[in-house]
């Protein structure tokens, strides 16, 4: 541990670079994508200090920062990470180099575009790292912002519509989260979220937001649901959790590609973060009062966005449907973790099984789903923008170490053992059989609708006869080959190697399951 | 020291006159030095004066005879409103630089404009309050009519007639307090420790409360708003919806609800529902908030998109100061400040920076072009200015929103629900208006004739940045204006307010 600001720094490092960029404009393109490639490359490279200097022996907060910021709010800036967090970290950095890689191909306001990315990036760094609610919603509210103009200005045909419907869907969850935050504050005075935590875990929060707000007419528990449902909104829209999951296939398609690559591999992990950051330890027993209805909901947005996936025909939508999928497991952990066990102790064993699973599948989740998006990418570059399941076929003719590759991280996003994917699922579901038994074996439904259309993928792009207009589709060149191998590199380490995230995360996800409670 | 602010400008304003005929350029840095002078004795003053504590500025004895004086004092409140209004002052002349018709005229009335405004907020004598506030009506009158736009005879009439309206019934009011207390004093402080029958200030409240809760745009009372604001040209509109209007609401809280406090108890009957003046302004407030945004969202006229965005935001100033608890008034003095700076800034980007090269305001004929990218400082403006108006986080209307919303969950929890709806509007008033503004997809056909839009000049830039400077540095750190506000609150004049619910 240093007493060095690690974590503003960090948080700094990538708006310097945005600022960097718009001030070196247009001129020079090709130098305008290296010094973001530079400036995301810093960012990673701090974030492996930290990574480094991390003590994982314990589970809890680390690198923390604190200075009194709006006393009459109760507002201190205090940053600090647990696993969670470092996890969030690292993922961040790998996603936007990535997604830096993938937009190399933007020719209109280079620096605008890049200097957004990286605002971006920096916004995911805060929200991952603040602990006081004021400016961990300064960052969750802005990133909306570079995203929405990433989405406007590169998007596809239809991004207007879907500019909005991504702004408007997020702001109406982030109202619903603030008036949620603002009546707890009425009550505690505190927008700590550590200190929140303690306060609902010793229960003394509910009644006295409850005592506060003095809503005579609803029982107690029921003022505690409508303001857990504010919170819950928030975090629902962001993952997003299905019936509040339209405006993502819309946003991810229209997205320029290079952006689609953030926005799942990173940005969908900010909804998950919220989960269990605040909304599990904040708000645990009233999740745990309406379990079913969220097991349901789990269940439902992994069952019905695998079969969306494969009634869908465009890669880009098939992959949004398909990241929705995956985040929904991760719902389904953090919930089966709510389960009431009362103490018994192989079933507290699957809990850590499940938030464990939790972990490594929003990491593996984004690392798999940022280095698909990166293949559409190039697939889109070689084929002037087509991307539909039927504008190909053959491909492994032609181009097959690209077949082989991009397999690879298909595979990956099944869930094959040996791959990255593999381990965050099999945690998730040996947890939560034993816990949740009925919405786990229902979940199972969408792994299996999850293979067909990964098949289908291989089956019609790469297989079958060569579609004769793609005979000269060139194959990986060699600096593609080298930009990829780190990527394709890492979900076999992790595949194979687990152990080098779960050394990290491992006891932060037993105590987030013990803080739970039994 | 900081009466100063009224008498530079108020000498600004008569110099202007002096100045030598046709000599457009030294006009507007006359104007510019005068409004920077007053500007930074008001900082000045913001800087030493730490406490927020009344402070006596001026006192002597006018009509002795009657017990008024001419008694100048500022609190936490009254500094913040100076501060916004310097700073107002000077980017809206910044925003001026362009005006060639009858200069010297122009800055003389705006200046004499900022010299009342000034008075108002400084003055603790209700005499005085009323002499200036009267004062204010004379120039923005003339400067709507004669530099004005769209229908501009009609716009600056109605904001007269509003304006006298209003005043009138403040008069009303204070006259009969005047007499009722028969103290022989107009002293702001003597008067609000004199108890008023309860049943005089439950008619007196709501009279004077009205009054100047018509300059503030409450509804149903705010139709002036958006069509003064439209017609006035870009440094009336920022001056109007950025400081005038808060006029009415410091009034409010300064004047009506200092004197009256009981009449904002409990009437001891309900009438669908309310059961107070209180909770009536409440409702009001909030149905401002909604129908104003909801307005805002179909209009086709840019500027009547920020017009109406005004009535919105001033919802919740009114709101603020109807939840009386500590936290909900702080946050409505916060909003004063914010909007003003905010609602500055959007007059500023659609009169000066857009109307003023395009010439027109249409929505529709806007988007085709490509302002974007033809003047990127505007858009961008544009942008940070609606997220700071949405009420994102990091900018000063959040801060004061956030305030206001915990008061109201505090006072009223299902109003809270109302102003959620009304903030999800307004984000998607601001993103329609910045789309088909500056980031429509539809082309003009072919117009390569057109002359090129001049680029955005150097004043504008400035006065952008300060403006937007501002409403960041107050989002990132609302405790400097906090500091001065809280204790204002807590002095002895908000004595009668501080009952009931204050925390």
């Amino acid at each position: 541990m240093t007493a060095f600001a690690w974590i503003t720094v960090l948080t700094a490092a990538p708006l310097v670079g945005a600022f960097v960029l718009l001030g070196l404009g247009d001129r020079n393109k090709s130098l305008v994508r290296w010094v973001a490639q530079a400036f995301s490359f810093i960012a990673l490279l701090l974030t492996l200090i930290v990574w480094f200097h991390f003590d994982s022996g314990s589970g809890s907060l680390q690198f923390q920062e604190r200075h009194n910021w709006i006393p009459t709010l109760g507002v201190e800036y205090r940053v600090g990470i647990d696993g969670l967090g470092l996890l969030m970290l690292l993922l961040t950095s790998i996603v936007v180099a990535i997604g830096i890689f993938a937009s190399w191909q933007i020719q209109e306001r280079v620096s605008l575009y890049f200097s957004l990315v990286l605002m971006l990036q920096a916004c995911m760094f805060g929200t991952f790292t603040a602990l006081n609610f004021f400016h961990w919603f300064i960052f969750w509210e802005l990133s909306l912002i570079p995203a929405f103009f990433l989405i406007r200005l590169w998007g596809g045909s239809r991004r207007k519509a879907a500019a909005t419907q991504f702004l408007v869907y997020t702001m109406v969850g982030s109202v619903g989260l603030l008036l949620a935050f603002l009546a707890i504050f009425l009550a505690t005075k505190k927008f700590d979220f550590i200190d929140l935590t303690t306060l609902a875990q010793s229960g003394q929060l509910m009644p006295a937001v409850v005592d506060k707000l003095a809503w005579n007419r609803f029982a107690p528990q029921h003022v505690a649901l409508i303001i857990f449902a504010g919170a819950f909104l928030g975090f629902a829209v962001k993952v997003p959790l299905v019936p509040f999951h339209t405006w993502l296939p819309s946003a991810y398609s229209e997205a320029p590609t290079g952006t689609t690559v953030l926005l799942t591999g990173a940005m969908s992990k900010m909804g998950l973060y919220g989960f269990l950051r605040i909304l599990l330890p904040i708000f645990g027993a009233q999740m745990r009062a309406v379990l079913t209805p969220l097991l349901w909901l789990a269940a439902a947005t992994i069952v019905l966005s695998a079969y969306a996936a494969l009634a869908q025909r465009d890669l880009k939508r098939i992959f949004a449907y398909s990241s929705i999928n995956h985040l929904g497991y991760c719902l389904l952990g953090v919930f089966a973790v709510l389960k009431s066990t009362a103490g018994e102790p192989t079933l507290s064993a699957e809990k850590y099984a499940a938030m464990n699973g939790v972990l490594l599948q929003m990491f593996n989740h984004g690392l798999t789903a940022a280095t698909l998006f990166w293949f559409v990418a190039m697939l889109e570059n070689r084929s002037g923008g087509l991307r539909g399941l039927d504008d190909f076929g053959g491909l492994r003719k032609v181009a097959p170490v690209f077949t082989g590759l991009m397999g690879i991280a298909l595979f990956s996003s099944l869930g094959l053992p040996g791959l990255n994917g593999f381990i965050g699922e099999f945690l998730i579901f040996k947890g939560s059989f034993p816990l949740v038994t009925w919405a786990a074996s229902l979940s199972v439904i969408g792994l299996l609708a999850t293979a067909i259309f990964v098949l289908g993928i291989l089956q019609h792009v790469f297989s079958g006869p060569l579609n004769r207009r793609w005979i000269t589709f060139p194959d990986l060149t060699g600096s593609e080959r080298l930009a990829l191998s780190p990527a394709i590199g890492l979900m076999f380490v992790l595949g194979l190697d687990p152990q080098l995230l779960l050394a990290v995360v491992n006891n932060t996800a037993i105590q987030m399951a013990q803080h739970l409670g039994n | 020291m900081l009466a100063g602010t009224v008498y530079i400008s108020f000498l600004g304003a008569a110099g202007m006159l002096l100045l030598p005929k046709g000599s457009v350029a030294s006009a507007r840095i006359f104007a510019l030095s005068t409004a920077v002078a007053a500007f930074a004795i008001a900082l000045a003053t913001f800087v030493q004066h730490r406490t927020g504590e009344m402070l006596t500025v001026t006192r002597v004895p006018w009509i002795p005879s009657l017990g008024i004086e001419y008694y100048l004092a500022a609190d936490g409140i009254s500094l913040t409103l100076i501060l916004l209004t310097g700073i107002i002052a000077v980017t809206g002349i910044l925003f001026s630089w362009n005006i060639e018709h009858r200069t010297k005229e122009f800055f003389a009335l705006y200046l004499l404009l900022i010299g009342a405004v000034y008075g108002v907020f400084l003055s603790y004598d209700l005499f005085l309050i009323f002499v200036f506030y009267e004062i204010v009506i004379i120039p923005k009158y003339f400067l709507i009519a004669i530099w004005g736009s769209t229908r501009r005879e009609y716009g600056a009439m109605k904001l007269a007639l509003y304006s006298f309206v209003g005043s009138a019934m403040v008069l009303i009011g204070l006259i009969a307090a005047y007499v009722v207390a028969g103290a022989k004093t107009t002293t702001l402080g003597d008067l609000a420790q004199f108890s008023f029958s309860l049943h005089f200030q439950m008619l007196a409240f709501p009279l004077v409360f009205v009054g100047f809760a018509i300059l503030a745009g409450l509804w149903p009372f705010h139709t002036w708003a958006p069509t003064g604001h439209v017609a006035a040209p870009t440094a009336a509109s920022m001056l109007l919806a950025g400081v005038v209007m808060k006029l009415g609401a410091y009034g409010c809280l300064r004047v009506a609800m200092t004197l009256f406090p009981l009449g904002l108890g409990p009437w001891g009957f309900h009438i669908i529902g309310l059961g107070s003046w209180r909770d009536v302004f409440a409702l009001l407030a909030v149905i401002g908030i909604i129908y104003g945004a909801l307005v805002a969202l179909v209009q086709k006229d840019f500027k009547f998109v920020v017009g109406y965005s005004s009535v919105s935001h001033m919802g919740f100033i009114l709101l603020g100061l109807m939840t009386l608890n500590q936290i909900g008034l702080a946050g409505a003095v916060l909003q004063m400040f914010s909007h003003g700076i905010l609602a500055g800034l959007l007059f500023a980007v659609v009169g000066r920076m857009v109307y003023a090269r395009t010439h027109t305001r249409e929505l529709a004929m806007l988007g085709p072009m490509d302002l974007n990218n033809v003047i990127p400082f505007a858009a961008i403006t544009f942008v940070v200015a609606g997220m700071a108006s949405m009420g994102l986080p990091g900018f000063s209307g959040f801060v004061a929103e956030l305030m206001i919303l915990i008061g109201v969950w505090r006072a009223y929890p299902i109003l809270a629900v109302f102003v959620g709806i009304g903030i999800v509007i307004g984000v998607v008033y601001i993103w329609r208006a910045m789309q088909s503004a500056f980031f429509s997809d539809a082309r003009l056909e072919s117009s390569p004739t057109e002359t090129p839009l001049p680029p955005i000049s150097f004043p504008e830039r400035l006065g952008a940045i300060i403006l937007i400077g501002a409403s960041v540095l107050i989002g990132l750190y609302p405790q400097m204006l906090l500091n001065i506000v809280i204790p204002a609150l807590n002095s002895p004049l908000f004595t009668g307010l501080r009952k009931g619910s204050w925390q």
